[in-house]
């Protein structure tokens, strides 16, 4: 595992020159190229110094995205830890559960565009079982009989059955119909829900206690300034909340419960961890169902918070929460939690001032120089606590 | 009484005929060791034994009950534990959560309780370095550790594989002042070792394995005395 780095002095005069070059060259390049995508510093600082107060909303939605990225990222990153396999159908089984949140507040909302917050906290319930059982699958049927394969194996099992999953989720998206328990009528009626395309992107009904009217989200700043011209929504802080409750469980159940600890053992060293009488494969599909199971909390977090879910969704959230955890190092839950902030307030800065078109480019981007430059991550694979 | 039966245990890694039908028995209280040269099978035998390799062929009994067709993880619950080669002990978990493990199929605290203030008296080591964490410490110690933790399992058996392996003189030596002193305490041990002459040195008897093969078997002195070992085992690390 530990890997060997050359020392400096060790290094040609031609690779030192090289060390120093190379960022030189991208910063020019990116100074260059991100003008024609909106990074224009002279203007930047100028809307920053007009309006200093957008800048710490960027911060705010920054965090809020960062809170659901992080949730996935521990996802991908704990089953790296404990098998390093990529699992590639993680953003698919996310998506899977934005879809069973979205059904789960439609069948509530009868039609209503309205729900109430527990609505929405209910929603959790379905999301993560259904995801975590749906991983845990994926795990069991793809994934065990191909761990003593070489890793590419799995990963190019993992990438297909992200696309099959990805085709159900477009399938799902057809289910334009749920039944409507209406008492009044006679018989049972149908309600659209998905909207008349599969492709085409479905809304979740509001959470009542967070709007103050149609539209209009409750700034909870408000309370406290009436003229408060920040805003933090309920929404922001639902989100924040559930995600700081899911590391800090999550924390907790590795190092105190007899599962979580043999998940450790089996991360650190899966041969020592069968000869102490652990099951690995059971703790190997837990932690795949553990992983599944925050991917549905996400998915929930991700409907209520921007209201909206298709079946490409997977894609974008998939890469900002895969480039979080390699940020972070992959297989570091504290990383990935560090990495998911560096991309939550990269993409709300890039949305804001550069150009919500590029936000994407400027993450692929981020994740490219980590795979160059530190490939082991913000923290490394050997620095903090693994799963 | 025999506590633990290898009958005709073949072992194949896909086409590799790794153990080709041994045949070993160990007594309650006794230390038998299982020398043989690099590649010789002594890991795979007690991996076989651990059910971490199923055998092919053969049966393997722990007190008369056969134990070779059930998973792993059971037959740690049945009293098999391992100090294994190369030591293998949690980098990243502390010298007690490292312990803990051991016990993991064990659910009497007082028990386990009792069991680790045991290890800490045999490894007053392990105790100053409590809340290490296992990947920081020496070799010798983290040879103590992997000792320790299989003995958490409070095994009927407990298999060693190469303890000295990789130690200077003076930590070998201690360790197997461990060993003896285990023995004392009436421990079961099947005791792998390269290093013939202090694996025989404690051993009651022992089995001498070539290519997958039993090649000799005997009570300890007497393999230590017998040409076939001196040549092959003790040759050039004769006085
Ligand atoms: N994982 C494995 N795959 C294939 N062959 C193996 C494996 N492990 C060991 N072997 C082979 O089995 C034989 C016995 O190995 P081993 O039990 O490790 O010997 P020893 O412990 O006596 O040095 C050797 O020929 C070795 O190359
Ligand atoms: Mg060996």
């Amino acid at each position: 595992m530990e890997k060997a780095l050359s020392k400096p002095s060790d290094l040609s005069f031609f690779q030192r020159f090289r060390r120093i070059f190379t960022p030189i060259a991208i910063v020019y390049l990116v100074l260059l190229f991100g003008q024609q995508a909106g990074l224009e510093p002279g203007r930047i600082i100028r809307e920053i110094i007009d309006n200093p107060v957008i800048i710490i909303q960027q911060v705010i939605t920054g965090l809020a995205n960062a809170a659901i990225i992080t949730i996935i990222a521990m996802g991908y990153t704990m089953v790296y830890g404990i098998v390093e396999n990529i699992n590639f159908a993680h953003s698919s089984v996310f998506m899977h559960g934005t879809f069973v949140a979205l059904l789960t507040m439609s069948i509530f909302a009868q039609g209503a565009t309205v729900v109430p917050l527990w609505v929405a906290l209910f929603a959790f319930i379905p999301a993560m079982l259904y995801c975590g059982l749906l991983n845990g699958l994926v795990e069991r049927y793809v994934y065990r009989s191909l761990r003593k394969s070489a890793r590419i194996v799995a990963l190019i099992a993992g990438l297909g059955t992200d696309f099959m999953l990805q085709n159900i989720g477009l399938k799902i998206g057809d289910l334009g119909l749920i039944p409507n328990i209406d008492r009044t009528a006679t018989g049972v009626k149908f309600l659209r829900i998905l909207g008349l395309q599969s492709a085409s992107p479905k809304s979740f009904p509001a959470v009542q206690e967070f709007f103050a009217g149609p539209g209009v989200p409750i700034n909870l700043l408000e309370l406290i300034d009436k003229n408060a011209t920040l805003r933090i929504t309920a929404a922001d802080v639902m989100v924040i909340a559930t995600a700081l409750i899911a590391v800090f469980t999550l924390n907790w159940f590795v190092r105190n419960t007899r599962s979580g600890k043999a998940m450790r053992a089996v991360a650190q060293n899966p041969a020592a961890a069968a000869m102490m009488g652990i099951d690995v494969d059971r703790i190997i599909n837990l932690t795949y169902i553990i992983g599944g199971a925050l991917a549905g909390a996400a998915a929930v977090m991700f409907g209520v918070y921007n209201g909206t879910t298709s079946s490409q969704i997977g894609s974008t959230t998939g890469l900002n929460s895969f480039t979080a955890a390699v940020l972070g190092g992959v297989g570091n839950l504290q990383g990935a939690a560090l990495g998911a902030i560096f991309i939550g307030l990269l993409s709300s800065i890039s949305d804001q001032f550069i150009s919500s078109r590029w936000t994407t480019a400027w993450v692929f981007l981020t994740l490219v120089l980590v795979m160059i430059f530190k490939p082991t991550g913000l923290l490394g694979s050997e620095g903090g606590e693994k799963a | 009484m025999s506590i633990l039966e290898l009958n005709n245990v073949h072992t194949f890694y896909g086409n590799i005929h790794a153990l080709k039908g041994i045949t070993i028995n160990v007594n309650e209280g006794e230390i038998v060791t299982l020398i043989g040269s690099n590649g010789a099978g002594k890991t795979t035998t007690l991996r076989t034994i651990q059910g971490l390799l199923k055998p092919r062929e053969g049966s393997i009994k722990l007190k008369g009950e056969e134990i070779s067709k059930i998973p792993a993880h059971e037959v740690v619950k049945r009293g098999v534990s391992q100090s294994p080669e190369g030591r293998l002990t949690f980098p990243r978990m502390t010298v007690k959560e490292n312990l803990e493990m051991g016990a993991f199929q064990r659910s009497d605290k007082e028990g386990i309780a009792a069991d680790m203030e045991k290890v800490f008296g045999l490894f007053p080591r392990l105790k100053e370095r409590i809340s290490q964490r296992a990947g920081t410490m020496s070799g010798g110690e983290q040879q103590m550790l992997a000792m320790g933790r299989a003995l958490m399992a409070n095994p009927k058996v407990l298999l060693l594989d190469e303890p000295s392996m990789g130690l200077a003189p003076i930590l070998v030596d201690l360790i197997f002042d461990i060993i003896r002193e285990l023995h004392r305490q009436k421990t079961t041990i099947l005791l792998v070792e390269q290093n013939a002459r202090l694996a025989l040195g404690v051993a009651d008897r022992g089995y001498v394995l070539e290519t997958g093969e039993i090649v000799l078997k005997g009570d300890a002195k007497d393999l230590l005395t017998s040409p076939e070992v001196k040549a092959a085992y003790l040759g050039e690390r004769g006085h």
